[in-house]
């Protein structure tokens, strides 16, 4: 069943993830894929994560396809105006790719090329409208395709924003990006399931299916780097004591990654999981949860 | 107003390094409030470059103007017979104010003292912030007063990123996510609806932009 097939089933959805890395070796980003092939439903690739040049994921998502992995292409309006965009969306359609997640990106100054020019022509908002109106045959400036792609194209949102205006914001443009054209929903990574339960409940009407993102932990230094630096992610101060505090950090990481994927089993449509380095971890976490 | 503010001594002292004698002009208007480019700014340049020449043994000869603005010819023609005499003329003016007295004065090198910065207003506690990107197509009537183009990192029209956090920006700790700033002034308005409305992409401004009045 591919990736479009099983979100509109009933079945509880896993996504997984790997980033391209810095340089042309993809040996083990094809092993961590393999492996996880037959126990999710597709893999994310990332578009330089972080603003860090790498790997493109137009590539990576490519090779992964050719596979017969079922990738999601990770596209953002940070490096490319809307002539590249649309040009890379025709690119991957004929490569064998068919799930798009369009996102802003984050802005260059936080990555290792801080001086480049940030784009940002579109947004992930137009990004979507401009799959949409590519999916019905046109371009942005409604010239006819000879030949139209027809991806199934997903969104980000982040449940842990700022309490208040700033999870309000969050919520409003999620109904735009639905509005949009997206047809499955990733989170942010989430720590804390009562705070997540509350989300759901407010996003419950939309009608589209939510994954939720589980960030796998690797030590305690991280979990506290992610509070400082990463926007809308809180670690709770127990699971931080538990990574610090354990002998075995993969053990710990497993079980905390695999309560929350538990627990989202019944408010959401399914997870997605972010291992960041571990994925050959990410079987241990489904096993775990009681998946597959 | 145009805000700029003053190059590193030695990167001035690197550019007039082959010139003798040197005509500092100020300009009267944005730089002048922004307290970068004004004739207190013109004096205290000129006095620091008489110094440093001294101390390298450079024999710089350096002069003083102010103009009301650098960047409407009418103003600058009126010191185009003084300048014949000078082998640089050192701006503390704006962009626009260096290539407008460049182009008018012609035969003679005309050399920024000031780097621009923005287009913005007085924060209030002495410093300036940049208000306005200059889009050409103004959206403020539908964001509370607050633009999103120049006050966002990323410029965003349909809504914040998800990496603000306690309302500042993701990029600088110290500036306020303007998607904060503008779901505030909605709630004060009450036009929180406006949210919700789509953006269609902008047309980008092609440069170099040009305004003609008819007749």
């Amino acid at each position: 069943m591919g990736f479009k097939e099983a979100v509109e089933s009933e079945k509880f959805l896993v996504t997984a993830e790997v980033g391209p890395g810095k340089g042309t070796e993809i040996q083990g980003l094809l092993e961590d894929a393999e492996l996880l092939k037959d126990r999710v439903d597709a893999i994310n690739v990332t578009d330089l994560q972080s603003s860090v040049m790498r790997l493109g994921s137009l590539a990576v998502s490519h090779i992964l396809a050719d596979k017969g992995i079922e990738p999601v292409y990770q596209l953002t309006c940070r490096d490319r105006n809307r002539l590249a965009l649309q040009s890379d969306l025709l690119s991957a359609w004929v490569l064998g790719i068919k799930n798009v997640l369009a996102l802003t990106g984050d802005h260059p100054v936080l990555g290792d090329h801080p001086e480049a020019m940030p784009v940002f022509d579109l947004d992930s908002v137009s990004l979507l409208q401009t799959i949409k109106t590519m999916n019905s045959g046109h371009d942005l400036a409604g010239n006819e395709f000879n030949g139209a792609p027809d991806f199934f194209p997903g969104a980000v949102v982040n449940p842990g924003a700022d309490a208040g205006a700033g999870l309000e914001m969050q919520i409003i443009k999620l109904e735009k990006k639905i509005e949009a054209g997206a047809r499955f929903i990733q989170t942010q990574g989430v720590f804390d399931l009562n705070s997540f339960e509350k989300f759901m409940k407010r996003v419950e009407g939309f009608k589209v299916p939510v994954l939720g993102g589980v960030i796998m932990l690797k030590s305690a230094g991280m979990a506290r780097f992610m509070n400082s630096k990463v926007a809308g992610i809180s670690v709770p101060e127990a699971q931080i004591k538990a990574m610090a505090e354990t002998k075995d950090k993969v053990r710990t990481s497993v079980e905390i990654a695999s309560g929350l994927v538990r627990g989202m089993k019944d408010m959401c449509r399914g997870v997605h999981i972010m291992a960041i380095g571990w994925e050959k971890k990410v079987p241990m976490v489904l096993e775990e949860a009681g998946l597959k | 107003m145009m805000v700029a503010e003053a190059k590193p001594l030695a990167e001035i002292q690197g550019m007039i390094q082959g010139y003798r004698k040197i005509l500092i002009a100020g300009c009267g208007t944005c730089v002048t409030v922004c307290l970068s480019g004004g004739a207190q700014q013109v004096e205290i340049l000129a006095a620091s470059l008489r110094t440093a020449g001294k101390q390298q043994g450079l024999a710089w000869e350096i002069n003083e103007e102010t103009q009301l603005r650098q960047c409407d010819p009418m103003f600058v023609q009126q010191i185009r017979d003084r300048t014949g005499e000078y082998d640089a003329v050192l701006s503390m003016a704006c962009g626009a104010g260096v290539q407008t007295m460049a182009e008018t004065l012609g035969d003679i090198p005309v050399l920024p003292a000031l780097d621009t910065l923005f287009f913005g207003g007085a924060d209030g506690q002495g410093g300036f912030v940049e208000l306005c990107a200059a889009c050409g197509q103004c959206i403020l009537s539908r964001t509370g007063g607050v633009c999103p183009v120049a006050r966002c990192a990323k410029g965003l029209t349909d809504g914040p990123c998800g990496g603000a956090q306690a309302g500042k920006c993701e990029v600088a700790k110290d500036t306020p996510c303007a998607w904060q700033l503008i779901y505030v002034r909605l709630l004060r308005l009450g036009q929180l609806h406006l949210l919700k409305e789509s953006t269609p992409p902008k047309a980008r401004r092609v440069h170099p932009a040009r305004l003609v009045r008819e007749g």
